[in-house]
C-alpha cells in the first residue's frame, strides 16, 4: 500500500513538520472527524476489549462492559490453556484452516482460468452476458442460498431425495450426513465468488496492452504460448493481490456459509464448526466466555500477524507485489 | 467501458481469435456455467408456485405438475409483515448509505490531500482495522453496553458505515482523477476546505460516489448478520432476518394473527407450508436479482480501483 509512496512522503513530511498547522489543515481535520470518531467508537475501542482473553470475566449485570473488564481478575494465559487441553479446539481449528486453504488456493485458480477463457470467446456479447449470469450468487446472502440448498437437500421434498427415491435408493438425512459436507460447502463457496473473482481478472486481462500480443504473433507464438507467457505474467500482481488478501482472513470464517446454509445442525460439528460458528455460540452465555475469547483473541492475533508475514515474504521474492 | 479498452479488445479480437471448434467448446462449457448459476433460482420460483398436493406427491420439481398461485394468495393476505420487514430494510438501507457515503468520501478526501499535515495519521487510522480487530466477543459487549445498541435502528446501521476497502476506493480515485490545479486554484480564491469538497470535489466524483453507494446499498440490503446479534424485536426485523427466522421456525410467520381477526392455529394451518417459504423467499430475492444487472458496471469499476494498489 504505500512502499515508495511512504519513502517520497519521509522527506516532504519532514519539511512540513517545520511549517505550522495551517487554516487548510484545520478544516481537513474537522471534515476528518467525523468519521473518526466512528472509527474510535466501532473499531479501537474494541481493540481494547480484546484483553478480555486474560482476564476471568466476572460479569456483573447492569454493570458496563469495561467496568466488567476492570473489575475481573487477571488470569494470564489460562483461557489460552483450558482452550487447547479441550478436544474441540482441534477440530474447529483444522476446519477453519482447512477450507481457508481450500477456498485461497480454488479462489485465485478457478476465477483466473475462467476468466482467461471467457476473455478467448469470439463473441464480446456471449461473454458479457454469461459474466452477467456468473455474478448473479454474488449478490445472494447465505440466508437465501441456504433456500436454495435446502430445495435439493430437504428429506421430504428435496431434488437429491427424490431422485434416490425413483432409483429405490431410499431418503437420506442430509443434515445430519457430515459425509457430503466438506465438498459441498466447498463447492458453494466457489459458487458463490466465482464470478466476483472473475470481474477482477477480467479487468485485468483487459489492461494488458495488446501489441504485446501482436509482438508475440509476429514472432510465431502459439494461442498456449501467448497465454503462458503474455496474460499469466500480466495478471500475477493481480493474483498475489488477492491471495495477499484472503491469507489475511485465514483464521476467520464465513459465518453464513458454515452456520447458515448447513442451518446450525449439531451433528454437523465436525465438518462445519468454524472459529466464527465457536465463538458466536459463546455470545449469548454470560458465564462461560473465556474460551471463546481466547479463541476471539487468536483469530485477531493470528490473522494479523499472517497478513504481515506473508506480505513479507511476498516482498522479498518480488517487491513490486507486495500491499504495504 | 474505457475507450482503451474498447481498441485493445478490438485489436485483440483480430489478432487473438480462437479457432471455430474451441470457440463452440468455450461457448457450451460457459452456457453450463452460466445455467448451473441460474438453476436454483428457477428451481425455488418453480416451487412457490407448485401446488401443496404435487409437492407432497412428487417431492419438488423443476417443471411443477399442478400450479397454484396459493403461496403469494398467503402471502398477500398476510403482506403486513412482509412490509414491516421491507420498512425497516428501506430505513436502514438508505440512512446508512447517505451516512456512510459521507463519512467513507470525506475519510477518502482528506487522506488523498497530498499537503494535509495529518495525512499520514488517518492514513494510519484507517489501515490498521484492515488488519486488525477486536473480535466479536468485544465488539458484540461494546455495541450493547456501552452503546446501548440493542433492538435500535443504529444496530443495523452503524457497524456497517465504513470500511477500509471502500475509503481506499475513494482516496484511490480523488488522488488520480481530481486534479491538483483545481483545488489550489479553489483555495487561492479563498474557499474553505469544506466548500471545495461539497462543491468541487464531490459533483466531479460522482462515479466513485455511485460506486461506493452501491457497495452500501447491497451490504445494507443482504445483511441478516446485524440483525441476528443485536435485534431481538420483531417488528425491528430485516427482509433477510425475516427469511432466516421463518426458515428456523416457519410459524414465526404467524406471530401477529391476532391483528389480523385469526387465530394463530386457523393461520398455521392454511398455510401452504412448503410452496409459501419458498414464495416468501422469491419475493425478496426478486427486486436484487431484477436491479443488479444495471447495476453491475458500477460494481465492477468499483473493484477494479479498489485493485490498484493504493
Amino acid at each position: 500500500m504505500k512502499t515508495r509512496e511512504s519513502r517520497a512522503d519521509k522527506k516532504k513530511w519532514k519539511a512540513h513538520t517545520r511549517r505550522r498547522f495551517r487554516k487548510g489543515d484545520l478544516e481537513l481535520t474537522t471534515l476528518a472527524i467525523p468519521s473518526f470518531v466512528w472509527y474510535i467508537c466501532f473499531s479501537y475501542l474494541p481493540m481494547f476489549g480484546i484483553i478480555i482473553a486474560f482476564v476471568s470475566f466476572k460479569f456483573q449485570p447492569g454493570q458496563s462492559f469495561f467496568a466488567n473488564l476492570v473489575t475481573s481478575p487477571w488470569s494470564g494465559l489460562k483461557n489460552f490453556e483450558f482452550l487447547f487441553s479441550s478436544n474441540s479446539a482441534w477440530i474447529i481449528l483444522r476446519n477453519t484452516l482447512g477450507y481457508n486453504l481450500l477456498f485461497i488456493v480454488l479462489n485465485v485458480l478457478v476465477p483466473t482460468v475462467l476468466a482467461i477463457m471467457i476473455s478467448q470467446l469470439r463473441s464480446k456479447k456471449i461473454a458479457k452476458t454469461t459474466q452477467t449470469f456468473m455474478f448473479l450468487p454474488y449478490f445472494m446472502s447465505w440466508v437465501v442460498v441456504a433456500y436454495f440448498v435446502e430445495a435439493f437437500l430437504n428429506y421430504d421434498f428435496g431434488f437429491l431425495n427424490t431422485v434416490r427415491d425413483s432409483m429405490g435408493m431410499g431418503k437420506e438425512l442430509w443434515y445430519l450426513q457430515p459425509s457430503i459436507w466438506p465438498s459441498l460447502l466447498i463447492i458453494l463457496n466457489i459458487w458463490k465468488s466465482m464470478g466476483y473473482g472473475m470481474v477482477v481478472y477480467l479487468a485485468a486481462i483487459s489492461g494488458i496492452d495488446g501489441t504485446l500480443y501482436e509482438a508475440a504473433l509476429i514472432d510465431g507464438a502459439s494461442k498456449w504460448q501467448r497465454i503462458r507467457f503474455i496474460t499469466l505474467p500480466m495478471l500475477k500482481v493481480t493474483m498475489i493481490m488477492m491471495f495477499l488478501l484472503s491469507v489475511g482472513r485465514i483464521f476467520y470464517s464465513d459465518f453464513g456459509l458454515f452456520y447458515q446454509v448447513p442451518k446450525g445442525s449439531a451433528s454437523l460439528f465436525e465438518v462445519t464448526e468454524t472459529l466464527d460458528v465457536y465463538i458466536w455460540r459463546a455470545l449469548g452465555q454470560t458465564t462461560n466466555i473465556s474460551m471463546p475469547s481466547a479463541a476471539a483473541f487468536v483469530q485477531s492475533a493470528a490473522g494479523c500477524l499472517t497478513i504481515l508475514l506473508s506480505n513479507w515474504i511476498v516482498r522479498k521474492v518480488d517487491k513490486d507485489s507486495a500491499i504495504m | 467501458m474505457s475507450r482503451r479498452e474498447k481498441h485493445v479488445l478490438a485489436a485483440a479480437e483480430r489478432f487473438e481469435r480462437v479457432s471455430v471448434p474451441t470457440n463452440i467448446i468455450l461457448i457450451v462449457f460457459f452456457a453450463l456455467v452460466a445455467f448451473l448459476c441460474l438453476m436454483p433460482f428457477l428451481f425455488i420460483i418453480a416451487i412457490s408456485i407448485s401446488s401443496e398436493g404435487s409437492i407432497a406427491r412428487h417431492g419438488y420439481q423443476f417443471i411443477p405438475s399442478e400450479l397454484s398461485s396459493s403461496a403469494y394468495e398467503y402471502l398477500w393476505k398476510n403482506r403486513n409483515m412482509i412490509f414491516d420487514a421491507t420498512k425497516v430494510s428501506l430505513i436502514v438501507t438508505l440512512g446508512g448509505t447517505v451516512l456512510g457515503l459521507f463519512l467513507t468520501s470525506s475519510m477518502g478526501y482528506v487522506i488523498s490531500r497530498p499537503n494535509y499535515k495529518l495525512k499520514g495519521f488517518f492514513t494510519w487510522v484507517v489501515f490498521i482495522p484492515m488488519i486488525f480487530n477486536g473480535g466479536l466477543i468485544s465488539t458484540y459487549n461494546i455495541n450493547t453496553t456501552v452503546f446501548g445498541l440493542k433492538d435500535t435502528y443504529w444496530a443495523l446501521i452503524f457497524p456497517l458505515l465504513m470500511s477500509g476497502f471502500n475509503v481506499i476506493i475513494c482516496k484511490t480515485f480523488f488522488r488520480t482523477t481530481v486534479p491538483d490545479s483545481l483545488i489550489e486554484s479553489a483555495e487561492i480564491d479563498g474557499a474553505s476546505q469544506w466548500r471545495i469538497y461539497f462543491r468541487i470535489v464531490l459533483p466531479i466524483s460522482l462515479p466513485v460516489l455511485a460506486t461506493i453507494a452501491l457497495f452500501l446499498v447491497f451490504g445494507y440490503w443482504n445483511d441478516w448478520w446485524q440483525a441476528m446479534l443485536y435485534i431481538d424485536r420483531p417488528d425491528l426485523k430485516p427482509l433477510q432476518a425475516l427469511l432466516s427466522a421463518i426458515d428456523r421456525n416457519l410459524e414465526y410467520f404467524a406471530r401477529n394473527a391476532a391483528t389480523l381477526g385469526m387465530s394463530r392455529m386457523d393461520l398455521i394451518r392454511e398455510m401452504p407450508r412448503q410452496s409459501f417459504r419458498m414464495g416468501i423467499a422469491v419475493v425478496i430475492i426478486t427486486p436484487i436479482a431484477l436491479a443488479y444487472p444495471f447495476f453491475q458496471r458500477y460494481f465492477i469499476s468499483g473493484l477494479t480501483i479498489g485493485a490498484v494498489k493504493g
